[in-house]
């Protein structure tokens, strides 16, 4: 009889906590077309799989009326549950107690199951809606933010490790999601900045909306801080559930395998690229054709378009897309472009990922702001990534590869473990005009009619060195095929790189371009 | 399925590089990018926004590299701007109390 009691007791106190900030409070979060932190985590999770831990957890902050206070689960919701029977950890915060604002024990609380999930090798999902320190807790909310940012750095590459923002998260607390893997925005709702609009226009005395600063848009397509871009929370939480049906669950592992589908026949891998080589395609479109059921997931779709990052699966298994976008930029690639490319390398090498790079731009960006902006040290960012990279690496060159483009897009010189060439491509220092330009300046110049020499010259080279028949007698190019053998070629290639040892020589860590 | 976003648009922009001309689409940031200006050494326009306080050289004055020229207010501290070169003051461009944005033409030399 008295547990009963007892049990009536916790009943009250967990049906308390698990009102958060009080009914008001949430009806204005529902209001702002938010949802609450609780049904952000049931509609991630497999139904009724979420286990809650510390909501019982109080602050200890004395100083400026905070002993008075008390604050449900101190603004954090954290736990455990299953995705697709998976165990997978989370943390939301709420906004609905004292603005989601992060203390010391509100820290701990996620601190506790970064731990977790970093022990049981699990994912953790972070959902970020939050005003930012605990003003009243002074540098102990600093130190919260800082144990936060180090688990991590230690998590990273260990499990994937994944960010929503969901609301504000400003000033220090942006740096949790710049340092996951993944991170998710939703228009109108996120907002990111270090410093927000209040402090720009007393300090600098320029004047912008949070939106235009640091909304959702921003970050999707001006910044690349963010992953994926999405109208609605729903919409948000299906990106989230179809990202994590292709991640490998921690870096131990490799995908899960699933049945396996041929492509949709409406995409004709033979039939996308344009005769004229000026003419561009959307590369896109030859990815789906490649990939079980034409199901891709473009990762940073808004963000350097001139290159396509993303997931899909063959015969099964998760694989990672780079790729050249010819219909932006004619594909070439840049200083946010090769910045793009880097980091989702290392993403699929840390998780056992395999590559596969598909291959056609005219080179690196000419440009005095390109240079300024520090091309070369961005660009040497793809070098070191593919060169360091010990998954299975695969290339394909559909079309032109020049110069240093060529180099840097998975290159047998690189260590790329097949390269297969297309019969259209053109793998040489330059296009035929600029290097027919170069190479017969003076025949040019000093022919009586300068443009028929011009275009004579232009075809002469085109057609000695604008074919993939050059590099495959070097052996730089390990077949040529046709476009609709690619599938099976790639499909082979990873198939018997199943135990591929690259042996890298031992070091701490080798020092990137950054 | 396929969302109407992702269809080809039918005109596109030209890229060129290397001689030859790629049709394509540009992106919102390479259409924004700003064409160089060479640096004008006898022209100092200001590096943050600010207020000016205080401008201690005079139109017409011959003045030497490294004199302290004026104070701009910005980023809650007194900057003292100083003379890029050995020269004199062709026109002044700011009066004391003028609040002004990043990139102004404050002071031109000859």
């Amino acid at each position: 009889m008295a547990l009963e009691k007892k049990i009536l007791e916790l009943q009250k106190r967990r049906e308390l906590a698990s009102m958060g900030g009080g009914e008001k409070a949430i009806e204005k979060q529902v209001a702002m077309g938010k949802l609450t932190a609780r049904d952000r985590i049931n509609a991630i999770l497999d139904i009724d799989s979420f286990h809650e831990y510390d909501m019982f957890v109080q602050h200890d902050a004395r100083d400026f009326g905070m002993d008075k206070k008390e604050l449900h689960g101190d603004g954090v919701i954290t736990g455990t549950g299953t995705f697709n029977g998976k165990p997978i950890s989370i943390f939301a915060q709420d906004f609905t107690v004292v603005g989601g604002s992060l203390g010391r024990m509100h820290a701990g609380k996620i601190t506790k199951i970064m731990d977790h999930a970093l022990k049981m090798r699990m994912p953790l999902i972070g959902i970020n809606d939050s005003g930012g320190a605990r003003i009243q807790e002074g540098v102990n909310s600093l130190a919260g933010y800082g144990e936060i940012f180090f688990r991590n750095t230690l998590n990273s590459g260990v499990i994937p490790q994944i960010s929503v923002i969901l609301g504000p998260c400003a000033g220090g607390a942006v740096y949790s999601p710049a340092l996951t893997d993944f991170v998710f925005v939703v228009d109108n709702i996120s907002k990111m900045f270090i410093t927000g609009p209040e402090v720009i226009k007393s300090v600098l005395g320029e004047e912008i909306s949070q939106e235009d600063l640091g909304g959702a848009r921003v970050h999707a397509e001006i910044t690349g801080n963010a992953h994926f871009f999405a109208k609605s929370e729903i919409e948000c939480f299906e990106q989230i559930i179809k990202l994590l049906s292709f991640v490998p669950w921690h870096n131990g592992v490799k995908s899960t395998k699933i049945e396996t589908k041929e492509p949709r026949s409406e995409y004709k891998i033979d039939n996308i690229i344009p005769d004229d080589p000026k003419m561009p395609y959307d590369v896109r479109d030859i990815i789906r054709a490649i990939v079980d059921d034409s199901d891709f997931l473009e990762i940073q779709e808004l963000w350097a378009a001139n290159a396509v990052i993303g997931f899909g699966r063959i015969n099964g298994e998760t694989v990672g897309f780079v790729a050249n976008q010819p219909l932006v930029l004619a594909g070439v690639l840049d200083v946010d472009s090769s910045d793009k490319i880097a980091r989702f390398i290392r993403y699929c090498d840390a998780f056992n990922i395999p590559l596969v790079t598909l291959v056609d731009l005219p080179g690196y960006l000419p440009g005095i702001d390109q240079e300024h902006a520090g091309v070369i040290r961005h660009g040497a960012k793809i070098l070191y990534s593919y060169s360091e990279a010990t998954v299975p690496k695969v290339s394909i060159i559909l079309r032109k590869a020049y110069g240093g483009g060529y180099i840097a897009m998975n290159s047998r010189h690189l260590r790329a473990d097949f390269v297969f060439a297309w019969p259209g491509a053109e793998i040489a220092v330059m296009g035929p005009e600029g290097a027919a330009n170069i190479i017969f300046r003076k025949e040019i110049s000093e022919a009586a009619d300068p443009e028929a020499m011009r275009k004579e010259k232009v075809k002469e080279y085109s057609e000695k060195f604008a074919n993939p028949f050059v590099a495959a007698s070097k052996g730089y190019i390990d077949s040529v095929i046709e476009p609709l053998e690619t599938r099976k070629y790639i499909m082979h290639a990873i198939e018997v790189s199943e135990n591929k040892d690259a042996g890298m020589p031992r070091k701490k860590h080798g020092i990137p371009p950054f | 399925m396929e969302k109407k976003e992702n269809e080809l648009p039918t005109e596109f922009k030209t890229l060129s590089i290397w001689d030859r001309e790629y049709k394509t689409n540009f992106t919102k940031k390479f259409e924004k990018r700003k064409p160089y200006i060479a640096v004008d050494p006898l022209k100092v326009y200001s590096f943050l926004p600010g207020t000016i306080q205080k401008i201690i050289v005079k139109e017409g004055q011959q003045v030497k590299k490294g004199e302290p020229m004026l104070i701009l207010e910005s980023m809650k501290m007194m900057n003292i701007v100083c003379v890029p070169i050995d020269g004199k003051v062709k026109s002044i461009n700011v009066k004391v109390g003028d609040n002004i944005p990043k990139n102004h033409l404050i002071i031109e030399f000859e």
